[in-house]
C-alpha cells in the first residue's frame, strides 16, 4: 500500500503553542474566538481567533529576534522549530520543506511596514523559512485556496511515493488580515457571533490565524502506534468560483477517489474531520457529499468553532488534530453546534467520547471550486 | 528517466503576442497595454464567454490560453491542471488593497487568489480534476514535471496541463504545456526548460 | 423616473463588466438572474455594493437582495423608496 507516516507535529494558534495545549483547549470546550474591535463592522467587530503579539514574540525571543520577522514568519518559524527541536538528527538534504498560504505576509502591502517591499511575495517567505533552518532545497510553495494546507500533505505523499524525497516538513499559515477580513465582509461571509459549523442558525465563518507544522516519513516512527495518510485526492468542482457547487460534485468525486486509492470502502471510516466553515452553502454542501459518500452515519466535526478559518492552515492543522483523534482514540466535539441545519442527516460530535478508532477521512473545499479529500489509518505496531 | 508521455502541445503568450506551439498565431502590431490585448485577443480567438469580461487579467490570460491549448480537440475528461508563477494574485491584490480605503468590491476580492484561474478555466472546460498551484521565484520546470509525471503515473490524472502564469507590474508571461500520451516531443524537464526559454530569447 | 433607470442600467453594465451588453438591451421587465442577464451570485454581492455606495442604501440580510434584484424595474421601486442619497 501507498502511505506516509505522519511523525512530529506542531501547531501554533490562540489556543496554544503546544500540542498538549490545543488538545486540553479543545477536550474542554475552549474556544479561541474573541470579539475584535473593528470599525468595518456595524457591530463594531467581529470574532476571530487571534494570536496575541507578545504572546508570540515571549516565544519567538528565544530563536531568533522578533523584530527582523513579520507575525506570520514568527509563527511558521516557531512552529517548524518545535519539529526540528523534537529531531536533530533529521537529514535535511532528504528532507523537503513544503509551505502552504493562501495570503502569506499580505499585511505588508500596508506602506512603512519596515520591511522590503518584496517581502510581500510568497517565495521571498519560502526564503525566509528555508534559510533561518538551512535547508538545502527549495522550498515548495503550494497556495490553492482553503484546501492549501492539505494539499502540501497530498503532495508530499506523492513526492515522497515517487522517490523524490525520503521526509517532508510541511508547514501551513495564514494571518486574519485586514486584507481578508475586509473581502470576506464584502462576501457578506462573517458570523457576527462565533461560527457555528452545521447549526440551523448558523451565518457565516469566523476568521482565525494559526500555524501548523508536521514531519512526514516514508519510514515509520518509533512510537506503539503510527497514523499515516493511505489516500489523497482533490477535483475542482467546474462549477462557480466562490459558490460551492450544489450536487457537491466535486468533493463526492475526492472522496471516492482517495476511498479507492486506501482500497477501503465507506464503511470502514469511522470518524471525518469537515471543512466545516459555518456558510450556508458550505455545510450544506458537506453533508450532500457526506451522503452520496455513504458517510452520513459517520461522527463528523468540525474544529473551525475552535480556531476560526485558519485558510491555508487549516486543513494542515486539522488532518494533525486527526492524527491525535485516532491516537488518542477520542472524537473531539463540534464545538457550537446545537440543532442540525443542513438537509441531509450528519452524526455531529456533541461531546467528547472515546472509542477505538483505526480510518478516518479529512475534507477541505475552498474559493476557485477546489475541493480534498484524505484518507488516515492508524497502524498498530506489532 | 524516460517516461511514455510527451508534450502534445504547447501555448505561448507574452510581449502582445500568441503563440500555438512555435507557430505565431496573433499579435498586436502596435504597443498598446495589456487591457486592450486582452481584448483583441479574445476577439481574434472568437471566444463567446460573456464570463470573460468579468475576470482579473491573470484569469483572462489563462482562458486565452486554455483556449488555444485545447481547440479542436477533445479534452481527456481527467485533465490535471498544475500551474505556477512567482507573483501569485499580486496585481489584484494591490486593486482590492485600494478598495479597502473605500468599498471593497467582493467580485475584486474574489480574484486574489492565485487559483481562481484554475477555477475559470475548470469551469470554462469542464474539468473535475486534480488541480495544484505552484509558487516559485522563476520558471521551475523540475518542480512541474516531476508533479505531472507523478499525477499521470498514478493515474490521478489522464492529461496535465502544467505552466506559467505570470501577471506582474503591467508584464505577462504565460507557457501552458498540454501533457499527454500524445505527440513528439518527449515530456522532460529539459524539454520543458528548453520550451520555455525558447521563446524567451 | 426613467432617468433613474437608465443610471441604473449604466452603472450596472459597467459595474458588474457586462461588456456585451448596451442599456438598450436591458428591458425595464427582464429577469437580471438566471436567464434575463444570467447574473450570479458575486453579481448579487456587487449590487449591494452599488445600492449603498450610490443611494445610500445598507442591505444587511443577503436575502433582501433576492426580493429586489428582480427586474430594473423593482429594483428602482426600492431606491426611489429608500434612498438616503
Amino acid at each position: 500500500m501507498k502511505k506516509i507516516y505522519l511523525l512530529d507535529d506542531a501547531i501554533i494558534s490562540p489556543l496554544g503553542f503546544s500540542i498538549s495545549e490545543n488538545l486540553s483547549a479543545i477536550r474542554n470546550k475552549v474556544s479561541g474566538l474573541k470579539f475584535h474591535e473593528n470599525k468595518r463592522f456595524d457591530s463594531g467587530g467581529f470574532y476571530a481567533g487571534v494570536i496575541e503579539n507578545v504572546t508570540l514574540n515571549e516565544h519567538f525571543s528565544k530563536i531568533g529576534n522578533p523584530e527582523s520577522f513579520t507575525k506570520l514568519e514568527k509563527m511558521i518559524l516557531l512552529s517548524v522549530h518545535n519539529i526540528l527541536f523534537k529531531n536533530p538528527d533529521l537529514d535535511k538534504s532528504k528532507t523537503s520543506l513544503i509551505i502552504s498560504s493562501t495570503k502569506g505576509n499580505i499585511d505588508l502591502l500596508q506602506e512603512n511596514n519596515g520591511f522590503p517591499k518584496k517581502r510581500v511575495y510568497l517565495a521571498e517567505l519560502g526564503k525566509v523559512i528555508k534559510d533561518f533552518f538551512r535547508f538545502k532545497s527549495e522550498p515548495i510553495i503550494v497556495s490553492n485556496a482553503c484546501v492549501s494546507g492539505g494539499l502540501g500533505l497530498a503532495i508530499a505523499k506523492r513526492f515522497i511515493m515517487a522517490g523524490k524525497f525520503e521526509h517532508a516538513i510541511i508547514v501551513g499559515g495564514d494571518l486574519v488580515s485586514d486584507f481578508v477580513v475586509s473581502g470576506f465582509q464584502s462576501f457578506q461571509a462573517l458570523s457576527e457571533y462565533p461560527c457555528k459549523p452545521f447549526s440551523k442558525n448558523r451565518n457565516g465563518i469566523s476568521l482565525g490565524e494559526a500555524a501548523a507544522a508536521l514531519l512526514v516519513s516514508s519510514k515509520k516512527g518509533i512510537g506503539a502506534n503510527n497514523i499515516c495518510l493511505i489516500g489523497d485526492a482533490s477535483a475542482n468542482d467546474a462549477s462557480h468560483i466562490s459558490a460551492p457547487s450544489r450536487t457537491a460534485e466535486g468533493l463526492h468525486k475526492s472522496i471516492q477517489n482517495a476511498l479507492q486509492e486506501a482500497q477501503i470502502t465507506s464503511e470502514e471510516i469511522q470518524y471525518v474531520s469537515a471543512h466545516g466553515t459555518a456558510t450556508i452553502f458550505n455545510d450544506e454542501m458537506e453533508s450532500i457529499a457526506f451522503n452520496k459518500s455513504g458517510l452520513e452515519d459517520v461522527p463528523v466535526n468540525s474544529f473551525k468553532g475552535y480556531y476560526g478559518h485558519t485558510l491555508g492552515a487549516s486543513a494542515l492543522l486539522e488532518s494533525i488534530l486527526t492524527k491525535h483523534s485516532l491516537l488518542n482514540n477520542e472524537l473531539y466535539p463540534s464545538l457550537n453546534f446545537d440543532e442540525p441545519g443542513v438537509s441531509k442527516p450528519l452524526n455531529v460530535i456533541e461531546n467528547l467520547k472515546n472509542t477505538p478508532l483505526k480510518y478516518a477521512v479529512k475534507t477541505a473545499s475552498g474559493f476557485g471550486g477546489c475541493n480534498l479529500a484524505l484518507v488516515f489509518k492508524k497502524e498498530e505496531n506489532e | 528517466m524516460s517516461n511514455p508521455y510527451k508534450i502534445s502541445n504547447f501555448v505561448r503568450i507574452r510581449d502582445q503576442r500568441i503563440f500555438h506551439g512555435e507557430k505565431k498565431l496573433f499579435s498586436c502590431e502596435e504597443a498598446t497595454h495589456l487591457k486592450r490585448f486582452l481584448k483583441e485577443s479574445y476577439k481574434f480567438l472568437n471566444i463567446s464567454y460573456p464570463k470573460f469580461h468579468k475576470m482579473d487579467a491573470l484569469c483572462k490570460l489563462g482562458i486565452l490560453a486554455a483556449e488555444v491549448l485545447f481547440k479542436n480537440m477533445e479534452i481527456p475528461t481527467d485533465t490535471a491542471l498544475v500551474f505556477s508563477n512567482s507573483a501569485s494574485s499580486l496585481e489584484t491584490d494591490k486593486k482590492h488593497k485600494i478598495l479597502m480605503e473605500a468599498t471593497v468590491s467582493p467580485a475584486v476580492f474574489v480574484y486574489t487568489l492565485p487559483n481562481i484561474v484554475l477555477g475559470e478555466i475548470s469551469i470554462k472546460h469542464k474539468l473535475q480534476s486534480e488541480n495544484a498551484f505552484f509558487i516559485s521565484d522563476k520558471f521551475n520546470a523540475g518542480l512541474l514535471a516531476d508533479y505531472s509525471e507523478i499525477l499521470l503515473d498514478t493515474s490521478k490524472a489522464d492529461a496535465v496541463v502544467c505552466g506559467w502564469i505570470e501577471w506582474k507590474n503591467a508584464e505577462y508571461d504565460v507557457f501552458l504545456c498540454l501533457i499527454s500520451k500524445e505527440g513528439e516531443v518527449s515530456f522532460s524537464e529539459e524539454n520543458l526548460e528548453e520550451l520555455y526559454r525558447f521563446e524567451n530569447e | 423616473m426613467s432617468d433613474l433607470r437608465t443610471r441604473l442600467k449604466q452603472s450596472i453594465i459597467e459595474q458588474l463588466n457586462l461588456e456585451e451588453f448596451e442599456v438598450e438591451d436591458i428591458a425595464n421587465d427582464e429577469a437580471l438572474f438566471g436567464d434575463g442577464l444570467g447574473l450570479d451570485s458575486i453579481d448579487a454581492l456587487e449590487l449591494i455594493v452599488l445600492l449603498e455606495k450610490e443611494y445610500g442604501i445598507k442591505l444587511t440580510e443577503p436575502q433582501q437582495g433576492k426580493e429586489i434584484f428582480i427586474s430594473i424595474d423593482k429594483m428602482a421601486e426600492y431606491i426611489e423608496a429608500h434612498r438616503t442619497k
